[in-house]
This record gives C-alpha cells, sequence and structure tokens, in this order.
C-alpha cells in the first residue's frame, strides 16, 4: 500500500503547542507523516492535545512550534484541500441538507452552475445514504443523520485530506458502527488520506492502517505508532474473530491505561517507534507475555 | 393535545370578550350617570348673557336638550357618541380641509411615513456598524463608552438641539425617531454577530470562503433572529416616540391629531386616537413577530 514517494504526503515536525501563561506545553516534539491514501488514527487521553493537533493540520489553529508540511508544503491557514468533519457536526441549521453541502461544493467549484451543484450535492447525499431526507433541516435529522450530512459536506468538496475530530463520538453504538462501515466503504472506494481522532480502541482497529498513540499531557508526545497489520478488507462482524485483532487491542487498552500515564512530561520518545503487536519480538527486560503477547480473551464472557 | 389547545384558545377568546363587555358595561353606566345630572341643573340656569355667549360660540343655546347634548359632546363621550365619532372618521379617513382639520388615515400616514423613514436610515446605521462592533474587540471597547452614554438618553431630549441644527420640524421628528431606535438594532446586531457560533466560522475557514460571502451566508442568518428582535423593539419604541415628538412638533401626523383634539376639548376624538395608535403598534408588531418567525431557525 504506501511507497517510499507516498510515505511523507503529509509531515509533521517537531509540532508543539503552549498555551500562553501556562508553564510547559500541552504537546512538544510530536512527529509523524501520512502516507498518501492511508487512515491514520490518533488515541490518547483527553487534554493530550489531540484537537489542538488536528485543528493545526486543518490550518485552523497555529502551533507555537515545529512544522507541518503536505505535499512538500507548509501548512499555514486553512484550505479546500483539506476537508474537516467536526465534532458537533457544525451544519448550519437554518439551511436544508442540500444547501449545506451546495454552501461547500459553491466554495470549491465557484463557477459552477445551479444544475452542477445540484448533481454533485445529490451524488454526495446518496453516497452516505440519506438521499430521502436531502431536503430536511438539520433539526429534523437524528445525530447519526447529522454527522453523515458532515461527512458528505467533507468528501463533496474532495478533498486530498480529510481530518475526522471524533466524528462518531456522541453517536449510540449501532449508528456508530453503521457510519463507520460507510465511512471504511467509501474511503475504499475515493482512496481518501485521512487522519482521525477516536476514543475508541475498536474503532481505530477497525478503521486505521496505522494508529498513533499519544502520551498524556503535559509535553504530550505521539509515543508509539501501531501498525494495523489485519487485512485491509477487514469488516465490523468478522473483526474480532481474528486473534490478531485481541493482540492489537490489548496493546491499544494497555498504553491507554498504564504507560500513557508514566510517559508524560515528555518522557516518551522524540521519534514514536513503529510497533506490530503479536508479531514483535518481545522488548529486551521485559518478560514475553506482558503486553503485546497476552492470549486473547473474548471481549464478554457470557453465561 | 390538539383538541385540548382548541378548548384553551376558545375559553381565552371568550374570557377575552367578556373582559370587553365587562369594560364597555362600565364605561356605559359611568357615562349615564353623569350624563343628565349637569345638564338638570345647567339648562334652566341659563342667563342671557351665557346665551349671547353661546351664540357667539356659534352653538345653539336653545331647549333643555339641546344644553344637556352641548355639555356632553366636550364631556366624556358615551358608548353611542363614541360609536359615531368612529363611524364618522372610517367613513372619512383621508379628507383634508386645511391643516387643523385632515383625516384620521392622512395623520397615520404621515406618522407611518416619518417612522419608516427615520427608523430605515437608523437601521442603515446601526446594522452595518453593529456587525463592526460585533466582529472586532477593537470597535466594541472603542464604541462602547459612547453607546452606554448615548442610549439611556430620551429621544425627546434631542428634540431642541435638533431644532436648533436641523431647523425644520418635520425632519427633527425623523431625526428623534432615528436616534431613538439605533440603538436597540446596533446593540442586538453587535450582540448577534459576536455570537455567531465558533464551528460555523470554521467550516467558513475551511471552506476558504471570501469575508463578503461569509458576512451574508453565514453571520448574517445566523445573527438573523437576534437582529430581528432588536429591529422589533426599535419599531415599538419609535411607534411610542412618534407619538410624543409630534405632540411638541405639531403640524400634521397622529401625535398631533391627539394634542390638535385635546385643544379642542373633543374627547370622543382623542380617545378614537388612542384606539388607532394602539391597533397600528399591534399590527407593527405583529408585522415584525412574522419576520422574526421567517428567520428563526430551529437547532
Amino acid at each position: 500500500m504506501r511507497t517510499e514517494e507516498r510515505s511523507n504526503f503529509l509531515r509533521v515536525e517537531a509540532l508543539a503547542k503552549a498555551f500562553p501563561g501556562a508553564p510547559v506545553p500541552v504537546f512538544d516534539a510530536v512527529n509523524f507523516d501520512i502516507a498518501q491514501g492511508e487512515f491514520v488514527c490518533i488515541i490518547g487521553h483527553s487534554g493530550c492535545g489531540k484537537t489542538t493537533i488536528l485543528n493545526v493540520l486543518a490550518g485552523l489553529e497555529s502551533a507555537s512550534g515545529g512544522h507541518v508540511f503536505m505535499d512538500q508544503r507548509e501548512v499555514a491557514g486553512p484550505s479546500l484541500d483539506r476537508g474537516v468533519v467536526f465534532q458537533g457536526h457544525a451544519l448550519m441549521p437554518w439551511l436544508s441538507v442540500r444547501r449545506n453541502i451546495a454552501f461547500a461544493v459553491r466554495s470549491k467549484w465557484p463557477t459552477w452552475t445551479r444544475a452542477q451543484v445540484d448533481e454533485h450535492v445529490t451524488r454526495y447525499v446518496g453516497m452516505v445514504g440519506l438521499a430521502a431526507a436531502i431536503d430536511k433541516k438539520p433539526h429534523e435529522l437524528s445525530g447519526g443523520m447529522k454527522q453523515r450530512v458532515g461527512i458528505a459536506r467533507a468528501f463533496a468538496i474532495q478533498p486530498r485530506m480529510l481530518l475526522l475530530d471524533e466524528p462518531f463520538g456522541a453517536l449510540d453504538a449501532l449508528t456508530r458502527g453503521t457510519i463507520q462501515d460507510e465511512l471504511l466503504r467509501i474511503c475504499a472506494e475515493t482512496h481518501q488520506t485521512v487522519f482521525m481522532i477516536t476514543h475508541d480502541v475498536d474503532e481505530a482497529i477497525l478503521l486505521a492502517d496505522r494508529i498513533l498513540l499519544m502520551s498524556n499531557g503535559p509535553q504530550a508526545r505521539v509515543a508509539e505508532i501501531v501498525v494495523n497489520t489485519m487485512p485491509r478488507d477487514r469488516a465490523r462482524a468478522t473483526l474480532h474473530h481474528d486473534p490478531q485483532y485481541y493482540r492489537i487491542r490489548n496493546h491499544l487498552v494497555d498504553f491507554l491505561v498504564a504507560r500513557s500515564a508514566t510517559l508524560s512530561h515528555g518522557r516518551a520518545p522524540e521519534h514514536p517507534p513503529l510497533v506490530t503487536p503479536g508479531l514483535d519480538a518481545p522488548p529486551a527486560g521485559e518478560p514475553a507475555g506482558t503486553d503485546a503477547e497476552v492470549i486473547p480473551l473474548p471481549p464478554r464472557r457470557t453465561a | 393535545m390538539a383538541s385540548a389547545d382548541r378548548t384553551l384558545r376558545l375559553k381565552a377568546a371568550l374570557l377575552s370578550l367578556l373582559l370587553l363587555a365587562l369594560m364597555l358595561g362600565v364605561w356605559h353606566l359611568a357615562t349615564l350617570q353623569a350624563a343628565p345630572a349637569p345638564a338638570a341643573a345647567k339648562a334652566p340656569a341659563l342667563t342671557a348673557e351665557q346665551i349671547e355667549y353661546a351664540k357667539l360660540m356659534g352653538k345653539d343655546p336653545g331647549g333643555a336638550a339641546g344644553g344637556a347634548a352641548e355639555v356632553k359632546k366636550s364631556g366624556f363621550p358615551n358608548l353611542a357618541q363614541m360609536a359615531t365619532t368612529i363611524a364618522r372618521h372610517l367613513a372619512e379617513p383621508f379628507y383634508d380641509r386645511g391643516p387643523n382639520d385632515k383625516g384620521i388615515g392622512l395623520q397615520l400616514a404621515y406618522s407611518l411615513g416619518r417612522v419608516a423613514l427615520g427608523y430605515l436610515i437608523a437601521a442603515a446605521v446601526a446594522i452595518p456598524l453593529g456587525f463592526v462592533i460585533g466582529m472586532s474587540p477593537l470597535a466594541y471597547r472603542a464604541l462602547d463608552p459612547f453607546i452606554q452614554v448615548l442610549k439611556p438618553i430620551s429621544p425627546l431630549a434631542w428634540m431642541p438641539l435638533a431644532l436648533y441644527t436641523i431647523k425644520d420640524s418635520s425632519i427633527s421628528g425623523i431625526f428623534v425617531i432615528f436616534i431613538c431606535s439605533v440603538w436597540p438594532m446596533l446593540i442586538n446586531t453587535a450582540f448577534g454577530v459576536a455570537g455567531v457560533r465558533r464551528e460555523w466560522l470554521n467550516v467558513a475557514r475551511t471552506l476558504e470562503v471570501k469575508p463578503l460571502r461569509r458576512a451574508f451566508e453565514v453571520i448574517l442568518p445566523a445573527a438573523a433572529p437576534t437582529i430581528l428582535t432588536g429591529m422589533r423593539i426599535s419599531m415599538g419604541i419609535a411607534w411610542l416616540v412618534i407619538v410624543a415628538a409630534e405632540m411638541l412638533v405639531g403640524g400634521t401626523g397622529i401625535g398631533y391629531f391627539v394634542w390638535n383634539e385635546w385643544n379642542n376639548l373633543s374627547l370622543p376624538n382623542v380617545i378614537f386616537a388612542v384606539l388607532v395608535i394602539g391597533l397600528v403598534g399591534m399590527a407593527l408588531d405583529a408585522l415584525f413577530a412574522r419576520a422574526q418567525k421567517a428567520v428563526t431557525y430551529a437547532d
């Protein structure tokens, strides 16, 4: 999937953010890169600056140190090249679904005729399965439908990179599952490059090619990059039958429960190592089977 | 639910009608008792000089009944007199028989014209300025002391200054309307614009929306309900102030009509004008309520 020349499509170098008045930065020395067509999730506890990193990538916020390059050009300010799906759907409540998306489409292609815009809007609304609700206002839609409109709006401008800030956080598990499947399908169809924040370990394993693990703040860093070694055509329904799933899952949960705290205050490495849970040799000095080698257990044991 | 709502509305309407009947009944009884007493006492006591005087004033002093009618005309009218007054005005609302005798419709048109002009100028100033204040914290801080001092000044207090500098009573009236309508619109626009949700602005930023398009397609619709609330308050104040302003300035308008009829001691006309002022105010408010409803969005 990844080749050398595409691997630095997006490059983040020594990114740091210190809020005025705070003695230590929230995060410093954040380094990672994303290849074209890759789906990357970032996981970490609240307050480690995930949303700030995403906002810097979007160009909505400026970092206090470090650089972000997309295609060898430094990111300075928002651009139509990067589409954002916001945490709260951020739809304009006075516009219908159609006109919300048309607003974005007209921003990208201002010279298009009304018919062209409408055809494009209809296609993307259909893509997220909301064709029947196209002329409804956001308040007439459920939370999941609103978030779908947000996703359709971001895809409709055909950005080179998609940034998702915990898009399914407010949804119930069933709705979340359906939209995750949709997102997976659309990303596979469009070869979209995605950077996504999530709190949900399973969601990360389902969607991401690589998972960035962030240590706790202050002085948070990307401590580790977990490579998702499961086949890319994975599906939500069969995911948990693969023993590799539990190796990755346990690794992520262990990190969040224990190591993310011990690696705060800049104790994490500046350049995160790539790990492949279950396939790595156990690190020297650590007994085997503590971390990635644990025997998989089913998530719930019911009678 | 719907039927419960309907019965409630029906009950309320019945109660309103009952209250109206009660008020009219009190009015009727009050004027019934007051009328015959002075007429009976005064009619026979008319001296030759008084009859002469009455004739000089163009009134017919003949007989007790005539005298009673005269007394009642300048006093508080009873319901029947009120009804004839209303019918007379409504039958011919637009007549014009010189500067002190114009139809109620004509007087209203003068007032509404002044209000509309002053109000539109105020909107043209307040809404763009409110946008600037709402978007720029610097402008907000710089202009805030002026707004705070100017806002509580009674619009009529500006009248002498307006009359002196403008030297035209009609334009001074318009100026007073302008100055009283400008503040609620200005403050509400600034408040609405400053309160536009950050996420909508961020959407506009990530879509590289140009400032003018952002102002008209994001900020204006987002702040429209707040702006219209300000416009509605302004219209209410303007309609209150126009009556007082026209009483001071004179010449034309519903306020001048009230003052003129007071000088004529024609209470039926005054009462009729008061009713008209109330009804027009209600209509204006309903108009803005409808506009407000049109721009309000459910979130």
